[in-house]
């Protein structure tokens, strides 16, 4: 097996409800290697964003712990998740949640904006990371000239820029019809070989599945089932 | 730098949120640069004229005299020593000698002040080279409010009654060698200026006087006289306008609270509707801190926009008013003022108005941005 590089140790999530709380994660054990790409799957509620959260140190555990890069994200003070996220995750949102009143190219330059990089490496850097997404010829459009899927594509662009060793992609083809949906994970599987980065989806699309190397199957917060889908074919 | 650079692509980005509120925003710059640059115009041209017109560099009074204390005047003189007469004869004292007397105009009979002053004097602007008497004409000079108020004009004649040192009546017929168009209504109102030599004769007070007007910064002690110096008699005329800023200040607060209100309005709504961004600058990773730094240099930049739009056309309109005046006609209000006051801006009025809109448009931004410190990514990233 790779290297591990995300540890989930007896994780479990609470979310305060009212008087009481709410568990969306109960002792959940799993680890990724550099390298994977693998799938949270499960229906609405079975806590798959939570989990990504919680991995893309937006959020802690609330018992058990998490270790992304050899740090533990329980520990992590604003600034040094902040650090994490920004060198070494890259995230892909369902609604592609780019900014704007940026152009392509602006968005895809603000993950390295935090950088200290020079500008002519960021040029670099950028146009490189729209050339992996075919997409150099949009590099001046604002988002809202853009399709779905070419809005998505820009997403993993910006996600993939700054060369992280994970991508977590919450529901990435949920608002994208079949073609723009095989393409982009087409896309995503081609930077997985040759970049070696780790993908990490949250999905309950059938088209995902299909690309998943590893698929962990969560009900209830639980994960009920965890198998090397390449292995099994 | 980040921040800033994010902070003018958000504004810019806006569009017409942004334009209305650093429209409103420029104004406010406008309007209270405009209004100090008339006050302290004023200011100047004011004390400027006073100086000009009354009172030099100072003035030394007799221990007696109040220019307010009509009763006192009369006994208010007293003779030049050695020392004020050699300061005479170098050009820098100027010796007036007041007395009440009255007028009788188409007839009717007004109060006056009656001030004598050298013809010969150069120390303030009053024309009195007009004073030289010729033959038996006793020549006199009064104000364009004088000329107004006693219905007189250059070339008339009036009647003047006085009270002599001992108490007798005389009387002698005045004629208005000119009328002259002064700023300053205290060196006008209620005066006739006659001939110092002239009104010693007619009053039998010989080489008395009631103030002496100083024109050099030297201000040595002149003994039986009290030295008053500009600043002092420009007290009144300070606070004058002092409270006039105050009150306009009022009215200036108002319109720059307007203005703030539509930035913190604007703020507000901002982090309401972009959580999801604020939730992506996160996730990209950008700290909490950094966010909040992030909308409110936002904010606060709209005042760095208003100030450049407010340049834009406020220069220009600016430079028209400094080179026509703000006409205040003949409106007599009893104050020095000039008929066209010319605003003065300077560096440090601007720098000051700047400095107060950036300070208050970054604290309205602050308080609703810290919301920002407080939310959690993941809700953020939902837009909730």
């Amino acid at each position: 097996m790779n290297d591990m590089i995300i540890e989930l140790n007896q994780l479990t999530k609470r979310f305060p409800v009212g008087s009481g709380f709410f568990t969306a994660l109960t002792d959940i054990n799993l680890e990724f290697g550099k390298g994977e790409f693998a799938g949270l799957v499960g229906p609405s509620g079975s806590g798959k964003t939570t989990l990504l959260n919680i991995i893309g140190s937006l959020d802690v555990p609330s018992d058990g712990s998490a270790t992304v890069m050899g740090k533990s994200i329980a520990s992590l003070n604003q600034k040094q998740a902040a650090n994490l996220r920004n060198h070494n995750i890259g995230f892909i949102f369902q609604t592609y949640n780019l900014l704007p009143v940026y152009t392509v190219y602006e968005n895809v330059e603000f993950a390295l904006l935090l950088q200290n990089m020079s500008t002519n490496e960021r040029r670099k850097a950028v146009m490189q990371a729209l050339e992996w997404v075919g997409l150099t010829d949009k590099e001046k459009s604002k988002p809202s000239m853009l399709s779905g899927g070419e809005c998505q594509r820009v997403a993993i662009a910006r996600s993939m820029v700054k060369k992280p060793e994970i991508v977590l992609a919450d529901e990435p083809t949920a608002n994208l019809d079949s073609k723009n949906s095989h393409h982009i994970l087409q896309t995503m599987q081609k930077l997985n070989e040759e970049l070696g980065v780790t993908f990490i989806f949250s999905t309950h699309d059938e088209k995902v599945m299909q690309y998943l190397k590893r698929k962990i199957s969560l009900a209830d917060g639980k994960v009920v089932n965890d198998e090397l889908v390449s292995m099994l074919q | 730098m980040l921040a800033l650079k994010l902070a003018y692509k958000n504004l810019l980005g806006a569009g017409l949120r942004t334009w209305l509120n650093v429209s409103v925003l420029s104004l406010a710059f406008v309007l209270i640069i405009f209004y100090n640059a008339m006050i302290d115009g004023w200011n100047r041209q004011s004390r400027n004229d006073t100086q000009n017109w009354e009172i030099a560099q100072g003035q030394y009074w007799h221990p007696s005299y109040d220019k307010y204390d009509f009763y006192s005047i009369n006994n208010a003189h007293q003779k030049l020593s050695d020392e004020a007469n050699s300061l005479v004869r170098k050009g820098v004292l100027v010796p007036e000698l007041l007395q009440q007397a009255t007028i009788y105009p188409q007839g009717r009979m007004q109060s006056i002040q009656l001030r004598g002053i050298p013809f010969n004097q150069s120390v303030l602007k009053l024309p009195t080279a007009k004073l030289q008497n010729v033959e038996d004409e006793v020549k006199v000079i009064i104000g364009k409010r004088m000329a107004k108020a006693a219905k007189l004009k250059e070339g008339d004649g009036v009647l003047l009654r006085w009270r002599d040192k001992n108490g007798t009546f005389d009387a002698v017929q005045l004629k208005v060698a000119t009328v002259f168009n002064c700023d300053v209504a205290e060196a006008d109102n209620g005066q006739i200026y006659i001939d110092y030599l002239t009104m010693q004769q007619m009053m039998g007070l010989d080489n008395e006087a009631t103030l002496l007007v100083y024109d050099d910064n030297k201000n040595p002690v002149i003994t039986g006289w009290e030295f008053k110096s500009a600043d002092y008699l420009l007290k009144e005329l300070d606070e004058l306008i002092n409270s006039e800023r105050i009150s306009g200040m009022v009215v200036q607060m108002i319109l720059l609270m307007i203005a703030l209100l539509a930035i913190f309005d604007t703020q507000i709504l901002s982090i309401f509707r972009r959580k999801k961004e604020i939730g992506t600058y996160i996730a990209l990773g950008l700290t909490r801190q950094q966010v909040v730094g992030v909308f409110t240099i936002e904010g606060a930049m709209h005042s760095v926009l208003a100030a450049l739009l407010g340049a834009a056309y406020g220069i220009p309109l600016f430079l028209w008013i400094n080179s026509v005046g703000i006409n205040f006609g003949s409106a007599d209000m009893g104050i020095t003022i000039a008929e066209r006051v010319y605003p003065f801006y300077s560096v440090g009025l601007v720098l000051a108005t700047i400095l107060v809109v950036l300070i208050s448009s970054t604290i309205v931004s602050y308080i609703p941005a810290r919301k920002i410190a407080r939310l959690k990514p993941t809700d953020a990233l939902k837009g909730r």
